[in-house]
């Protein structure tokens, strides 16, 4: 079978998290779009390994991987302070730096 | 294989969309968790059955709580605005998005990148190895930078979600002293609380106890479920047991002409002894 499905798909992934990052105002559904996007990306590196028959895509997978999950760990953590200080989850809200 | 994908993709694609729509983060949080999860199996699909347990424990075990764990300290209800800040931003959003979708999707679909290579011959020595085999030559350099990174990580999460305390930590001596400058200056029990009542009928926490009066003790019930209007009323829960006493009574003795004459019911005799005096 052919991976052209796969990127496709991927692509449509993409594009839905990308319209997430730019419409939703809650910070943490705008982080998880974000995920979306890199799963979606890891799902057209790892479909691109197997069309060329060598690992390289999936080692690229697995570094993106380890990188969103330390991207995660740091931005939830940011989200949350900012939640303690603003008492609000929304983009919108932590615009301080407009001024 | 090939049912496989195509029984997920709309199930991913949907579930995304849904990512866009739904109200609630904690749902978002769970559409996000199908997607994931559907992609651990097309990874297996894909013979990359390492990638398939990394995403599963990685993004569906680990990332995945994290936000619902963060979405428990932020508060579920913390929801999207629907102030727009910059005009026109959400259609603007939106017409760039499917541009860049259909782009995407056109362009994909017109080059043709022929039958696929596939990884029997690269998975020879197993999946798992064979990754290995790449990782600890190749791209060493990078697993190492990726542990600078992890601790770095780590590290900025703490600093970042630490606090540091303002106000010195109450002892024990302090409360006690601070509970007796309560009771002289505003006259509030010292003591502990009341405990709710316990009734033969009813023994829970949200049935305030009496006092001996008949009152009901106010400090008795926690104010939570007096805020949600859930505390029960123990005099009727007395009323309730006397009916039932009174049912129980009256099938002793089905004949009410007899509980009603004086001969038999001692009360009734100490009442009209009374009555006498």
């Amino acid at each position: 079978m052919s991976v052209t499905p796969y990127i496709v798909l991927s692509a449509i992934l993409f594009t839905i998290g990308c319209v997430g990052v730019l419409t939703r105002r809650n910070a943490i559904v705008v982080f998880m779009c974000v995920e979306l996007m890199l799963n979606a990306s890891n799902l057209a590196l790892v479909a691109f390994s197997r069309q060329h028959g060598n690992l390289d895509g999936q080692i690229a997978a697995f570094f993106v991987m380890v990188v969103a999950a330390a991207e995660v760990v740091v931005g939830l953590a940011i989200i949350m302070t900012i939640f303690r200080t603003r008492r609000s989850a929304s983009v919108d809200d932590a615009s301080l730096l407009k001024y | 294989m090939n049912a496989a994908f195509w029984v997920l993709a709309p199930v991913m694609v949907l579930a995304a969309l849904g990512l866009l729509f739904v109200r609630k983060a904690v749902h978002a949080a769970l559409l996000l968790a199908v997607v994931m999860m559907s992609l651990a199996v097309l990874y297996a699909v894909l013979d990359a059955p390492f990638l398939f347990a990394v995403q599963i424990i990685v993004y569906t075990g680990a990332i995945l709580m994290l936000f619902l764990f963060v979405l428990m300290l932020v508060g579920v209800d913390a929801s999207d605005s629907v102030v727009e800040t910059i005009r026109g931003q959400r259609v603007l959003a939106i017409v760039g998005g499917l541009l860049l979708g259909l782009v995407l999707v056109v362009g994909l679909a017109q080059l043709s990148l022929g039958t696929a290579v596939g990884l029997t011959e690269a998975n020879a020595p197993g999946n798992i190895q064979a990754l290995a085999d790449i990782l600890f030559s190749r791209y060493v350099f990078a697993f190492e930078t990726t542990s600078a990174l992890l601790i770095t990580a780590a590290v900025g999460a703490m600093v970042l979600a630490h606090r540091e305390r303002l106000t010195p930590k109450p002892t024990q001596a302090s409360l006690a002293a601070q509970r007796i400058r309560d009771y002289s200056d505003k006259g509030l029990h010292p003591g502990p609380l009341p405990p709710p009542g316990v009734f033969a009928r009813h023994n829970a926490v949200d049935t305030p106890a009496l006092l001996p009066d008949g009152t009901t003790a106010e400090a008795s019930i926690s104010r939570v479920l007096r805020a949600r209007g859930t505390v029960r009323s123990a005099p009727a829960l007395a009323d309730d047991i006397e009916e039932v006493q009174r049912s129980l009574e009256g099938r002793r003795t089905p004949t009410p002409g007899v509980d009603l004459a004086p001969d038999t019911s001692p009360e009734g005799d100490l009442d009209t002894d009374g009555g006498r005096r």
